[in-house]
């Protein structure tokens, strides 16, 4: 059924140019992995004012590309240097590290890597399946049935996010006070400028993505001192090779992180427990689980393919029901908004050729991906051994750069600072960054739709369980913002009735 | 970092405080085309406000002790947000290229001790490939000050 809409999009991903593009993403989105401070959020932000003069397609296949680059670039930063450079790495340090100091690394890239690759790819081929299937669905949603979702997506930062709940909440709050400022496009009325004129523009989230997540993260990497006392790896075709011959024994865990990270991973917030519940699942199944935390391959392979299921599995909200799944997957969606494409379940009806060649962009990036991080890691690496008197102005003029041309307007970089003060503080005192940036991004849409639903229902709230759909997502939402509240009695009850066996 | 939570839990109330005030004044009932302009903000402030209690209350009931940022790493952390802050303003005046070789120049030799052919040779670096790239190539103009004018830009 949806095999010649691939082809299709093969057609356009496999045009040299978009190729191309697709090599120069891999590049700038490993380079960009790699470094402090850059992450797949802020790389794709920053980078976004370069496509507004290229077609959207060519446009998405460079950013799409930046982020997987950046998915292979916080394996190398955990392995050689064990510094996760996303919260999803964290899990490939526990034996990554261990492995490179014993002089493995290149086995333990080579295992990361090739981990990655298949995780992503088992993402994509659902993606694949499931994504017409998920936008027909989703063209008979109506207003409160896309609220139901939002409010799904937010929950389970509160539900599944780990963390205090309370402030979960307070950046979901925060997010949505700053999306709320500026001209109110239903009414007419100015909110929250105060009678300002510089804030009737609102807040755009480009510039808070560049500044939470940039020089927030610039600013805490240099409070915890900066040192870069990584290893060397050896990396040749032999080492690629003999450790391809190992692989196939871990199967079970390549299966078992794959489902992992595609079913935690639609859902927002969802790689970095992916990638732990893998990592828990394959060191409990071992022959040999003392030897995890110590330097084993497969304690490489399970977070590894499990985060980056969850990272393609990120992308399937977004391309059918224009909700993004993670902050890299909003700022392309801001993306989208910017070219004049409407996300949501229409793209694949008005624009197939945009969607499918998309869809096909992920499995030519992922194997080109594969095959760049391979090749060239020392270089990728060399770029840590650059002192970091040069890497932190560097970055920081990057970043003033990309929240300059964004808008053309000098006052965005002054927001850019404030916002990186903020998400300093905040990511000390642990606010989550994510669900602020995703409320910036969805605040107008979730309160049209709420906005919507409510005239729909002449004010009632309960338009959004009365209706079959929306009911049930309504209800999962409640249940997720008020797990944080019922798990601690729920412990307590339980220790009442079953008493735990004195240890 | 009691004291850094409470006083970021009374800042966020603040915040709460002034957007439920702007919510009352855009009115936060129904009107004939559906809830008012206020209705959304003034719901989010009472549950923004309604948390910050909360946080207040759990910090107040813990000890503390562990500081936000220790004495010597707030160094670091200055030194690389006062010069960065001084480039923004001076952007505003000589343009992002020059403010912005001046500050890596500036930061490479204070900080990093670099030798001066580093420190010109980066900084200038530096602007000149942003310049190529997104002036000539991408086609995205960035602020310019009279430098760049006598360069005929």
């Amino acid at each position: 059924m949806g095999f010649e809409n691939l082809f299709l999009g093969f057609q356009v991903a496999l045009q040299p140019y978009n190729l191309f593009l697709a090599v120069v993403g891999i590049t700038l989105g490993t380079i960009i992995g790699v470094l402090p401070g850059l992450g797949g959020a802020n790389g794709v932000a920053i980078l976004l004012p370069l496509t507004f003069s290229m077609p959207p397609t060519s446009a998405i296949i460079l950013l799409t590309s930046i982020y997987w680059g950046a998915l292979f670039g916080g394996a190398i930063t955990s392995i050689l240097f064990n510094i996760p450079g996303e919260p999803w790495s964290v899990a490939t340090t526990f034996d990554g590290f261990p492995m490179a100091k014993r002089g493995e690394g290149g086995q333990a890239l080579t295992a990361a890597f090739t981990s990655s690759f298949v995780g992503a790819l088992f993402s994509v081929i659902l993606i694949t399946f499931f994504a017409p299937i998920l936008a027909e669905i989703a063209l008979k949603f109506g207003p409160p049935e896309f609220f139901a979702i939002q409010l799904l997506t937010f929950s389970s930062f509160i539900g599944l996010g780990g963390g205090n709940p309370l402030k979960s909440l307070v950046s979901i709050l925060l997010g949505f006070i700053l999306a709320s400022v500026g001209l109110d496009i239903v009414t007419g009325a100015l909110r929250l400028t105060f009678g300002l004129t510089d804030l009737m523009k609102g807040f755009d989230f480009i510039i808070a993505v560049i500044g939470l997540f940039g020089i927030g993260e610039i600013l805490l990497t240099m409070e915890e001192g900066l040192s870069f006392k990584g290893t060397v790896a050896k990396m040749n075709p032999k080492v690629v090779w003999e450790t391809w011959k190992i692989l196939p024994r871990y199967y079970r865990t390549f299966i078992r992180g794959s489902f992992i990270g595609f079913w935690m991973g639609f859902k927002p917030g969802g790689a970095t427990p992916a990638s732990f519940m893998s990592y828990a699942f394959a060191k409990r199944f071992s022959k040999h689980p003392e030897r995890f935390g110590k330097g084993e391959l497969e304690g490489v392979v399970a977070p590894e393919t499990a985060a980056h299921a969850a990272g393609g599995a990120s992308l399937l909200p977004m391309i059918t029901l224009g909700i993004p799944g993670s902050p890299t997957a909003a700022v392309m969606l801001g993306g989208l908004i910017i070219w004049g494409l409407q996300p949501g379940p229409m793209l694949f009806k008005e624009k197939p050729e945009f969607v499918w060649g998309l869809i096909a962009s992920m499995y030519t990036g992922n194997v080109i991906g594969v095959i760049m991080v391979l090749l060239f890691v020392p270089l990728f690496a060399s770029i840590l051994r650059i002192p970091f008197a040069i890497l932190t102005p560097l970055i920081i003029a990057i970043c003033a750069v990309g929240a300059y041309s964004v808008h053309s307007s000098m006052l965005d970089v002054w927001y850019m600072l404030i916002f990186g003060v903020i998400g300093y503080v905040f990511k000390k005192l642990d606010y989550p960054l994510a669900p602020l940036v995703l409320a910036l991004v969805l605040g107008d849409l979730a309160e049209n739709a709420l906005r919507q639903s409510l005239i729909m229902s002449q004010g009632s709230l309960l338009i959004f369980f009365n209706r079959p759909i929306s009911g049930v997502i309504s209800a999962v939402a409640v249940f997720f913002f008020i797990l944080p509240v019922i798990t601690p009695w729920w412990r307590r009850l339980r220790a009442r009735v079953y008493p735990s066996p004195v240890v | 970092m009691r004291a850094a939570d409470l006083t970021t839990a009374a800042v966020l109330a603040a915040v709460g405080v002034l957007v439920l005030w702007d919510a009352l004044r855009l009115g936060i009932g129904w009107s004939t085309d559906g809830p008012k302009s206020g209705f959304f903000p003034f719901w989010l402030a009472v549950v923004l406000l309604a948390c910050c209690l909360g946080i207040t209350a759990q910090a107040l009931r813990r000890a503390g002790g562990v500081p936000f940022v220790a004495r010597q790493a707030i160094g670091p952390v200055l030194k690389v947000l006062w010069p960065a802050t001084a480039a923004v303003l001076l952007m505003q005046f000589v343009g992002l290229y020059v403010a912005s070789t001046l500050y890596m120049g500036f930061y490479m030799r204070w900080i990093g001790r670099h030798s001066w052919p580093a420190v010109v040779g980066m900084s200038v670096g530096f602007s000149v490939v942003t310049f190529l790239l997104f002036e000539k190539w991408f086609l995205v103009p960035m602020p310019k000050g009279p430098v760049e004018t006598w360069f005929g830009y």
